[in-house]
């Protein structure tokens, strides 16, 4: 077990690599010079051919791209001091670099931007399995019955729906149509500063929003594995020993459905923490998909960088997770 | 025909108390959606503690649909049972869940045919048979559980009992993974024991193996036993009565040597002359029974067999396609059933089936 997660660990680390990789020279091969965004910025759109070359030369365009990808690296791990036209800029380790829109090290603003997501997504997760595996359950212990069958078809209509415009109507309605006093002003408010209520009312639409979209594909996995775990010989052996049907349903049926619904949730999970860009954005959370949004709006291509390696981090650390939670879940599963 | 059906072979060993099992005129119907299908009709049968009852037929001919009817194994939803079950004197059929509960692996068990898919996959052998135990022993703790679940295991001879019990199903061999099955059957000494194809999925040698154990159990526990199977090797090492099913339906019943030596029923023809025979030379034909096992949806009219039977040419007239032939006396005793509409069974079993599937016999009949 411990060999395999360190291999597993070598081998996310691997991938971590090539996603830099593939982000830095991106960028550097890209239509445009990458100083463009940061020279227009500076220059107020009035961006000439010698003042770009400044930018250039001051960020390090015209070195060989290997070189530049190494200065990077290294400034990861012990920081570096990057120069912008003619100010110097302290990027402490691990260094992103700098935020061309508030010449903000990328790091601090990533780290501070960290709780109002993982709010968002552990609230949004919490709700989601909280109602998604209980009534997938009901549902499989009814198939075939008219509540099943309106349940299972809503969800599906539900989920049928994009994202984005469901979280949408449920901003417009919840706050601009029937506004509910207390949770209309959605947000994120930080706990330390506002205290935990304000906070809770921030979210809490969002909150909703995502625990009922995930609710309803949740459901329908919770129904789908359970429905194929009751039908298989080992329930059938557990009611002829003469056990309760709630231990039949829970202890025998719902163990072996939780497998597959576990390895969804992971990499739902990973990907929710990595950034709800859509959520963020509808119900104004200052998170870090908010954020890569606007970096990507506003070409602030550090933080874009940055970002697009942080759901990369994420994604690879929740699958390991799943594959090692995975293994405790189901003995049968070897890891090695 | 009496009205109490008494087993073929206990008609003689009488057991004051009766059958410890009676199944009488039992009828399970699923509704689907093409209407109503009746997997078992008119079923009647018993067996004696002690005694082995060996039930056979096709795949479709309502052999495990009539005994998870008496484990009380269907949905209630979607299976109507009517009928009469009685275990050890308990009318089952219409019994409460919580009552049912208490009789189903405690005074009766059931042993699957494939051990690694009935077994859970995700807990340990001695946890499953722990929880078969503890299930119906409230007041026992789990050491004496752990304790009964080693014993089981030691008993059904899987070596090394006291670790093997922390092992999960996949690290059991196919033949160990049976035996913990029995084990967990057994576990709370029931009087009755159904085993659904016990060694189908076995290989050979560990199926005689696994036979060799039920019956001493069976010697061990004194229960009645009832095993589900197509092969006719099974049935002759292990039952005292045999019943013959066919489309829902008790064809033939009665003792093992009547079944197997003086079948009265074409159908019961037909599955001993589809059994191989190593000895026989490799010129000698394997004659299969033609056709398929019919639609239980849309049964044949008539006796259910007539579409695939050879022999319904000698019955005069239409009789076998118009009219269902009752289950009535056979002529070599009394409590040998044969559900056939034809007049002399014997001599037609005698001069046509017996030189095909067995022409040293005919020669030492004569």
């Amino acid at each position: 077990m411990f060999a395999y997660v360190v291999k597993r660990l070598i081998s996310g680390v691997l991938v971590v690599t090539l996603v830099s990789m593939a982000i830095f020279l991106l960028f550097w091969y890209g239509p445009s010079s990458p100083a463009q965004p940061i020279c227009d910025r500076e220059t107020s759109n009035r961006c000439t051919q010698t003042k770009l070359a400044v930018y250039e030369k001051t960020l390090g365009y015209d070195n060989p791209v290997y070189e530049e990808y190494g200065k990077y690296v290294k400034g990861i791990f012990v920081g570096r001091t990057l120069t912008i036209a003619s100010n110097d800029y302290e990027c402490g380790a691990p260094c992103l670099g700098v935020s061309y829109r508030t010449k903000q090290p990328v790091k601090e603003e990533l780290v501070s931007r960290m709780p109002a997501t993982f709010s968002v997504a552990i609230g949004g997760a919490f709700l989601y399995l909280l109602f998604g595996v209980p009534i997938g359950v009901a549902a499989a212990r009814r198939r075939g019955t008219v509540a099943d069958k309106a349940l299972v078809s809503s969800f599906l209509f539900i989920s049928s729906i994009p994202y984005y415009l469901f979280a949408l109507l449920t901003w417009l309605y919840l706050t601009i149509t029937f506004p509910i006093p207390f949770f209309s002003d959605t947000g994120y408010f930080s706990i330390a500063q506002n205290g935990p209520l304000k906070w809770f009312g921030g979210l809490f639409l969002a909150w909703v929003a995502l625990g009922i979209f995930g609710c309803t594909q949740y459901t329908r996995f919770t129904r789908g594995a359970m429905v194929e775990a009751l039908s298989e010989d080992y329930i059938r052996t557990a009611k002829a020993k003469g056990l309760p049907t709630r231990t039949i349903v829970y202890k025998h049926g719902l163990r072996a459905a939780l497998v597959p619904v576990v390895t969804i949730f992971g990499i739902d999970f990973g990907t929710l923490l990595a950034g709800t860009i859509f959520t963020e954005r509808i119900f104004d959370i200052q998170g870090i998909g908010y954020w890569s949004l606007q970096a990507v709006q506003g070409r602030d291509l550090p933080v874009v960088q940055a970002t697009a390696l942080f759901s990369a981090v994420v994604l690879i650390i929740a699958n390991l997770l799943v594959d090692v939670v995975y293994s405790v879940l189901d003995p049968r599963v070897r890891l090695s | 025909m009496t009205s109490i059906p008494v087993t073929p072979s206990s008609a003689a060993s009488s057991d004051p108390e009766g059958p410890y099992l009676q199944v009488e005129d039992l009828q399970v119907t699923f509704p689907t959606q093409d209407g109503p299908v009746t997997a078992v009709k008119g079923l009647s049968y018993s067996v004696a503690k002690g005694q082995t009852l060996g039930i056979v037929g096709e795949s479709g001919s309502g052999k495990s649909v009539s005994s998870m009817a008496v484990m009380g194994l269907h949905d209630a939803k979607s299976a109507r049972i009517s009928g009469s079950i009685r275990v050890g004197g308990t009318e089952i059929v219409g019994l409460g869940e919580s009552r049912m509960r208490s009789l189903r692996g405690n005074s009766m068990a059931m042993i699957f045919q494939d051990a690694l898919a009935a077994l859970h996959p995700f807990y340990k052998i001695g946890k499953q048979l722990e929880e078969a135990y503890l299930v119906h022993h409230s007041s026992a703790s789990k050491r004496d559980a752990r304790r009964k679940a080693i014993e089981m295991l030691d008993r059904v001879g899987i070596p090394q009992p006291d670790r093997r019990v922390d092992d999960f199903p996949h690290q059991f061999s196919g033949g160990m993974r049976q035996r913990a099955m029995i084990a967990m059957g057994l576990i709370n000494d029931p009087s009755l024991l159904i085993a659904d194809e016990p060694t189908t999925a076995l290989d050979v040698t560990v199926q005689a193996q696994i036979l060799d154990l039920l019956q001493d159990l069976q010697r061990e526990f004194n229960s009645a036993v009832i095993i589900i199977t197509h092969d006719l090797g099974v049935i002759a090492e292990m039952a005292d009565d045999v019943l013959v099913m066919y489309a829902g339906r008790c064809v033939e019943y009665g003792t093992t040597k009547q079944i197997l030596t003086a079948p009265e029923m074409p159908y019961t023809w037909g599955l001993l002359s589809s059994i191989p025979d190593v000895r026989a030379s490799t010129d000698a034909r394997l004659i299969p029974i033609p056709g398929n096992p019919p639609s239980l949806l849309r049964p044949p009219s008539g006796c259910s067999f007539h579409p695939r039977c050879v022999h319904s040419d000698k019955v005069a007239g239409d009789l076998c396609s118009t009219e269902l032939p009752e289950l009535l006396p056979a002529s070599s005793g009394t409590a040998h059933l044969r559900r056939c509409h034809l007049a002399d069974p014997v001599g037609v079993y005698q001069s046509e089936v017996l030189p095909e599937i067995a022409p040293e016999l005919v020669e030492e009949t004569r």
